[in-house]
This record gives structure tokens, sequence and C-alpha cells, in this order.
């Protein structure tokens, strides 16, 4: 594999300008020979088709639901950080850089997230063109908040639906496009081979999921914008469609995945109540700058609450212990998502928990007595009442209970400098690849990311590859790589579907979701929130197990040439099971703790952290080889030239 | 809890459409409405419905039953189901996904119907296509800016009351709740969102007629009705987004008609 990461040479502040001054471009009337394929429609995918429609490209975009407007990015609830110092309260470029790459633990590359912080300011531009309704104080100007991880107030937000304002802006741009011709949409379609042809990526397989009918798409790249694999654990804050597998099948065809076990825990969600349940919602972060978090002080109290005889506003201040404040109290309640999710853990396994013993509470009466009810209504009106429908508690009179859940994935497809991933012609954007977050994201960041992928570096760094394609011509469809890539998928759903062929019916058959929900277990129990040799060595074993048990008893309904979610659903599945072990092999492998990823054995005294910069300050990029075949592991040194590196502390 | 379920089945577009009768037993109260049906999927596919002696796995109405849903937690505007004569079902503001078992009561029958409009045919079951929404919004909901080239997010101060009712109007979520509650199946409400979101805004109105005047113009095309002026959209919406969007959509249509702007 080539890891070369393109890094342009010269001080990181100047690096970004240096690659536009220097970088190659397509004319205008080239442009228009040139085929763009995007899939997914999120906020990477949106925006960055929407440019490149704009620039004069032929796009061709995909989404697996019936809008583009459905995407994931829709539930972002709490906002987007960008380096404006509208508050004038010291942040910079340099601040949010910082920032970023501490919250991340050291674990990401400075070039990149340099170039992010860069661009975040022009987000904010773009998005108030186009119509988003920020929140604004009574001058008219824009408003801001706080975030997990920082000391300055630079996230904007619209209500607690800023991922759904910000996408429905780049959809609308998306919209124009397609009005003008520019961008062709293609809804209900789900991505299911990359074609690569003499080492270059040059189009996509995509299954019609109404008709079942399989299709062919040619172009000159191709852009992945599908987000990540949280839904490996089954129970998550994504959507229920939200899924690995286009990042795995180009995985698969050849692309390196880096970091898989940066996995992020959000610290506020609602707790688990049932196994019938099909996800966890997200109570958003922005909650915790006037929440406060909470669990007795007292174990009796605790296991009083648990039995239902003792009520959390019945619990005395003195007798209430806000560890969050106690442990760190420079950066309080607002310490970053890692570290609130392990504090947590750390006092419901010590006995402490509410609720069902896995949750805690993040308590308002404070901040109703400071600022009046009203105020916080308007704050986070829609979360309470969010809150209320879910669990049929009132949050403004008795404290909200939470625990943390599964959220976002850090790692991904590799990508370097451009967003180019190792098939040539092949990008990634957005959560689905590993660059900017390291091994813990900040709250605030993904919509930050997503768009400036879309809007601010692909559409730079996509004719800077495109530049030496003009003369290519178009590239047709009915090569044999593509007959190849069909077949693949094919007896890919003839194999899944072969599994039901039995009749009667036994008893031993089970459903996907049953499978799936194994699998989230497993995943959840063993290589969550804290791993170790033991814990990893027994999920691989059981990943395993689980997966020969799928083969042997599934049921899937119905056909390949129909409506068929079952099958949608095995698909996927089939694929978490080989992301399983590429998640616990790099658990595994990293032999020290930092951000998401926290090993048991690698910790300091107060049980945080503890990195190991001299053994494993690098980008953990990994190579397929076959199904059931160990995977081999490349290492792209981090190299920190400009940030001076330190240990974490929010003390 | 115990309910019996009378459900919407219907293979494709083309195929003649009936009401499936399923019991479902031992459901939570806790359990959201989407995971009830979950559990009825489950059942469907491992064969174990209690009282179904007659579904054979292969058989088509054992197929698991179809329904969009993607978030589960009210923002994605996927699910949207017609539950006992109403959308989304029995509670005000919320989405299919946010309806829980516990706003029934033990032994209830549940009539459970896709979206009814012409503009939305059913794809599978409960799956209807909606992509007529995004047609409406293609034809002109949008502000025309291309990547780049856009002042400080600053320099156009926007009044805060301006900012609040622009994204009251702008939480719509595209379900199609006002479509299927309104007996003319109008989408008007929808358009009206859209249409008053961006008009509030400065940014928004430069080409505020006619935006006005090409959305309504593509609604009346893909077949959704005329008002009723009713207002069953604004009950039924499930981010209780306003009728003066309704009546400002109006005053933005006839201004632009009345030849406020030059084409």
């Amino acid at each position: 594999m080539n890891l070369d990461s393109k890094i342009p040479s010269g001080p990181l502040a100047e690096k970004w300008t240096n690659y536009k001054a220097s970088q190659k471009l397509v004319n205008p009337a080239n442009k228009r020979k040139l085929d763009i394929i995007v899939v997914g429609t999120g906020l990477a995918g949106a925006s960055a088709a929407a440019s490149f429609g704009a620039m004069g490209f032929n796009v061709d975009i995909f989404c697996i639901q019936d809008s583009p407007r459905r995407a994931h990015s829709i539930a972002a609830q709490g906002g987007i950080n960008a380096a404006k110092n509208y508050q004038n309260d010291g942040d910079s470029v340099e601040r949010l850089f910082r920032d970023t790459i501490k919250g991340g633990d050291y674990r990401a590359r400075e070039a990149n997230v340099y170039r992010l912080a860069e661009v975040s300011g022009a987000i904010i531009d773009q998005c108030v063109a186009q119509g988003v309704p920020f929140a604004r104080d009574y001058g008219g100007l824009l408003d801001n908040r706080s975030f997990g991880g920082a000391q300055v107030s630079r996230t904007f937000y619209a209500k607690g639906q800023t991922g759904q304002q910000l996408l429905l802006g780049a959809y609308g741009a998306l919209s124009r496009e397609i009005a003008r011709g520019t961008v062709k949409l293609h809804t209900r379609s789900e991505m299911m081979d990359l074609v690569v042809v003499d080492g270059r990526a040059r189009g996509i397989i995509v299954r019609n999921l109404v008709t079942g009918d399989l299709e062919r798409y040619a172009a000159h790249a191709v852009v992945l914008a599908t987000g990540g694999y949280g839904n490996l654990y089954y129970l998550s804050t994504n959507a229920m469609n939200s899924n690995g597998s286009a990042a795995w099948i180009c995985h698969r065809r050849g692309a390196a995945f880096a970091n898989p076990c940066y996995v992020q825990i959000h610290p506020t969600c609602i707790p688990v109540h049932g196994d019938y349940q099909s996800k966890l919602t997200l109570m958003s972060e922005s909650l915790r700058n006037d929440g406060r978090i909470w669990v007795p002080k007292k174990k009796e109290d605790a296991e009083a609450i648990r039995a239902g005889k003792l009520k959390p506003t019945e619990i005395p201040e003195e007798n209430r212990d806000y560890y969050l404040e106690r442990r760190y109290p420079a950066f309080g309640n607002l310490v970053p998502r890692d570290v609130a999710s392990r504090a947590a853990k750390e006092r419901c396994d010590a006995g402490y928990g509410v609720g069902t013993g896995y949750a805690v509470y993040l308590d308002f009466a404070d901040a109703i007595q400071r600022l009046g009810k009203d105020v916080v209504e308007q704050k986070y009106g829609n979360l309470f009442q969010m809150y209320q429908k879910i669990t049929d508690e009132n949050p403004y009179e008795t404290p909200m209970m939470i625990y943390p859940a599964i959220h976002y994935t850090m790692g991904g497809l590799w990508v370097d400098y451009e967003l180019q991933t190792t098939i040539p012609g092949l990008f990634a954007a957005g959560e689905a690849n590993f660059s900017d977050h390291g091994a813990n994201r900040l709250g605030a960041s993904a919509l930050m990311q997503g768009l400036a992928d879309g809007y601010f570096v692909l559409p730079y760094t996509m004719q800077n590859y495109l530049a030496d394609q003009i003369n290519v011509g178009k590239i047709s469809s009915t090569l044999p790589e593509f007959d190849e890539a069909e077949n693949n998928v094919k007896q890919r759903l003839e194999r899944l579907l072969s599994t039901s062929n039995l009749s009667p019916l036994t008893s031993r058959q089970k459903s996907v979701d049953h499978f799936h929900k194994a699998l989230g277990k497993i995943m959840w129990e063993y290589c969550g929130m804290a791993r170790n040799t033991e814990s990893l060595t027994k999920a691989k074993q059981l990943v395993k197990e689980l997966e020969d048990e799928f083969w042997k008893s599934v049921f899937i309904p119905g056909s390949a040439n129909e409506f068929n979610p079952e099958l949608e659903k095995a698909c996927r599945l089939e694929d978490y099971f080989e992301l399983a072990q590429l998640v616990i092999d790099d658990a595994m492998h990293r032999e020290e703790s930092c951000g998401g990823h926290f090993r048991t054995e690698h910790q300091t005294e107060d049980g945080e952290t503890l990195r190991d910069d001299e053994h494993f300050m690098y980008v953990a990029a990994w190579e397929y080889h076959g199904h059931g075949q160990p995977e081999t592991m490349e290492k792209e040194p981090l190299v920190y030239e400009h940030i001076k590196i330190a240990n974490r502390n929010y003390k | 809890m115990n309910f019996t379920l009378h459900i919407w089945r219907q293979e494709c577009a083309n195929a003649k459409g009936h009401f499936e009768t399923y019991k479902i037993e031992n459901i939570s109260p806790d359990c959201s409405f989407l995971e009830m049906l979950d559990i009825l999927n489950e059942q469907l596919i491992t064969g174990s419905t209690p009282h179904s002696p007659l579904l054979t796995p292969h058989s088509p109405i054992s197929h698991p039953v179809c329904f969009d849903n993607d978030c589960r937690e009210g923002i994605c505007g996927m699910c949207g189901l017609y539950i006992n004569g109403r959308p989304h079902g029995n509670d005000d503001g919320i989405t299919t996904c946010q309806l829980h078992m516990r706003k029934f009561k033990d032994g209830d029958d549940i009539w459970i119907e896709p979206w009814r409009a012409k503009a939305f045919p059913v794809i599978r079951d409960l799956v209807v296509d909606r992509s007529a929404f995004d047609k409406i919004i293609q034809a002109g909901g949008y502000i025309s800016t291309t990547t780049g080239g856009v002042p400080d997010a600053n320099t156009i101060p926007v009044p805060k009351h301006a900012a609040d009712e622009a994204m009251d109007a702008a939480s719509c979520i595209g379900c199609g709740a006002c479509v299927a509650a309104c007996k003319n199946a109008s989408a008007m409400l929808f358009v009206g969102a859209k249409v008053c979101h961006l008009a509030l805004l400065p940014q928004g109105q430069v080409e505020a007629a006619d935006r006005a005047k090409k959305m309504v113009a593509k609604m009346d095309e893909l077949g959704f009705g005329s008002c009723t002026n009713t207002y069953a959209c604004e009950a039924e919406c499930p981010k209780l987004i306003k009728r003066q969007n309704i009546s400002m959509l109006n005053r933005q249509w006839i201004s632009a008609l009345l030849g406020r702007d030059k084409k």
C-alpha cells in the first residue's frame, strides 16, 4: 500500500494556501467532459455534489433513503464549530486547531486538522448565504454556545436541530444543481460494489432498492460519503439504515481502512431499557452547557433510587456527587466525550448508578432557577420534548437519566491530504474517512468536517486528480471489470438467499436482526468503552462463532428482485462480521489508551488514558486479504512539527 | 399489552392491496410503535406469530411488513404511518417513531395504513414514494448560491424574530403527514413552510416571488390538490408548522402573479 499522505511543504499555516496555489486545475470546457459519482447525500456528499455540479462537472449522486434530505447528518443536534471569534473570547484558527488535536488525543494529522480549522469560518458564511436560520441575538447577529473540550464559545446552532438545518441548506444547493441538470439524483439506491479499472476507481454497482435491479454507473472518480459504522454495535445513536458497507466494499477492493478501533461513545444518551429496543437516542452535548451531571454520593441512596423508594429530587445537595465537576474542575461538565463517558461508567460500575443501574442524572434544576424555565425551554425545548416522549418523564421537574452510547466512528477509510484513498480516483469524505478527529472527536466538529470536505476541500483536490483525466474519454460501463463486479454482487445475493431455502421453516431459523443484536452485544461488552487483551480475545472468538451460526440458521424472506429490506440488512450484517474482526484486531494491537480507545491495562492511577507516544504515534492502516484471512497493517507515522505534544489534561 | 393489528398489505405499486389482521402479545408500554412492528416482523420471519396459524413462511403475507423508517428520533422524516385514522397516530407533535405503545389501551384494535395521496404512490405495504416533495424543492425551494464567494456571515443582520420565525418554518421534516391529513391531499403546508422560511430572511427575498410561483406550479403539476382551508395539516404536523405559512404563501404567490417580479 502506498501511504503517502501528500502533506504540502511549508509552515503549517501556509500549507493549504500553497497547495491551492500550485495544484492543477480543469478548465470549464473540460469539466463538462468529466463524470463524478458521489455516494451518500449527508453533509459531505450533498455539499460535494452541489459544489462539483456548480463547477460544471457531471455528477451522479446516490442515497439509500427516499430523499437526500433523510441522510443521518439531519439528526445532529447541537451545533457546528467555527473559529469566527465573534464572541471576542480569544478564539482563532490556531486555537480551534489545537483544541481539535488535543481533543483527538494527539492521534490526528496536523495538516488536515489545521486546514479544517482554517476553512471553518467560510462554512458559516456559506450556510448563512443559503438561508440556514442560525440562532441570533437581539442585534440580529449570530449567537454561539460552548461545547466539550473548548474554553471558548465557537459553536453556531439552530435550536437543537443544527444538523437538520445545515443538511437542508446543502440539500437546497444540491436541489438547485439537480434542477440545472448538472447533478442526477438516484434515491433508494444502494452501492453494492466498487469497480476498479487499471488500478483506478471507475464506477459502482448499485442495487435499486425498489425493484432489486442491479445498475452500473461509470465515472472518472468516485467520492464515498456514506458515514460511519457505529451500527456495528446494533444499539447506537445512528439511524437504522446507516451502515458501514459501502466503505467496507471499498476496503475489500483495496482501500486501506484506518484506525477502526477509534469509536466514539457519547456520554449523554437515553439509557437502554429493553431487549426490543432498536436504537438509542442522543441528548445533545449542548445540554452540558447548563445541565449538571451527578449520581448519589451514598451507595444506599443509589440503591433506594433503583428500587423506586427514593426520588432524585429528594436527595439534598450535599449528598450528590457532581463527579465531573469534582474530577475536572477546569472543564467541569464540558470535558470531552470520551472522558465524560468513562467517568459515567466508572460511577455506575462502582454501584452508584441510577435507573437500571446504568444511568446517571443530567440535572437542569440549577439552570431553571438561574435562567428561568422560559429561557431553558427556548434553548433546549425540542430536546426536552423528545426526552419526555420517549421516557414519559418531565425533565423540567425531575433530572434526565442518561448513559453513554455508541455515536460516531473516528476510524474509516484511510485518505491522504487530498482525501484520496489508497485506490486512485476513490475519495472519502465526512465520517467515512478517518482523517481529522484522531482518537476522539469533539462535539460540533462532525458537521464542520463534513461541510469542510464537501464545500472547501474536495472541489480543489478533485480538480488536481481529474486534470490529467481530460483525454481519457467517457468511461464505459460495459468493460469486463463491470461484468465481474456485477456478477460478484449477484453471487453474493444468491449466497445469502440460499441460506433460506429450507422448507418447511425449521425452528432453528432466526432473523437478521437477531444476529445483529447478538453481534452488537458482543462488541459493546468486550470491545466497547473499556477493552483489554482478555475481553478482545473473547470477542474475537464469539464473533467467529456467531458468524458461523448466521450462515447456518439465518432466514431471509423474499427474493433479490423485489423491495426487500431483510435482504438489505443481511448484506450489511455480512460486512459487519468482517468489520468487527478488524475493529477487534486494531484494538488488540494498539497497546495504549488514547481518546475513545481505552485499554484497561494502560491507565493512570486516577483512571485516565495512558498514551504510549513512543510506540503508537501513528495511524494504523489495514489491508484486506480475503474473507477469514488476517489483515496486514502499515503505519503512517504522525509527525507533529507545530504543536507541542502534551498529556491531555482537563483538570 | 396485547393488540390486534389491521395492516395494509400491498405487494407492489400495481398490486391490489388489502388489510391483513395480526395479533400481537406481551408488548411493553415503553416500546415504540415501530419497535412493536419490529417485533411483529420478527415473528413473521421466524414463524412464531401467536395467532396466525395460517401463515407459512413463504407465503406473501408472511413477508415482513415493509415500512419506511430511519433515524427513529423524529427528525429524518422517513417514517409515516396512518394509524387509526391519524397521520403519525394519536399524539401531538410527534412522528410515528416517537409514538409509544403506552398511548394505546390494552386490547386495542389498531388500523395501520400508508399515506393515501395520488402524488405518493405505494411502493410496498406501508412504503410510499414521496419523491414529489424533492421535485417541488428542485423547482425553487432554495436560495441560489454557489460554493464560495459569499459575504461574511455577520454582514447581514437578521432581526431575531425573523430568524426565529424562519427557523420554525424551516423545521419541516418533509414527512408528508400534511398531505396525508388533507382531504384534497394538498401540499400547501409543505410548500408554505419552505417559501416562508426563505422569504423571511433577507438572503431569500431576492428570489421570493419567483420561488413561490414555481413551487406552487410544480405542486399543482404533480397532482397535489388545492387547500381545503380546514387546517387538518396543521393539526397533524409533527413539527407543529403553523397554518400562517399557508397565508404567507398565498400572499407571496398573489403578489408574484400581480407582476411584482419581471417574469
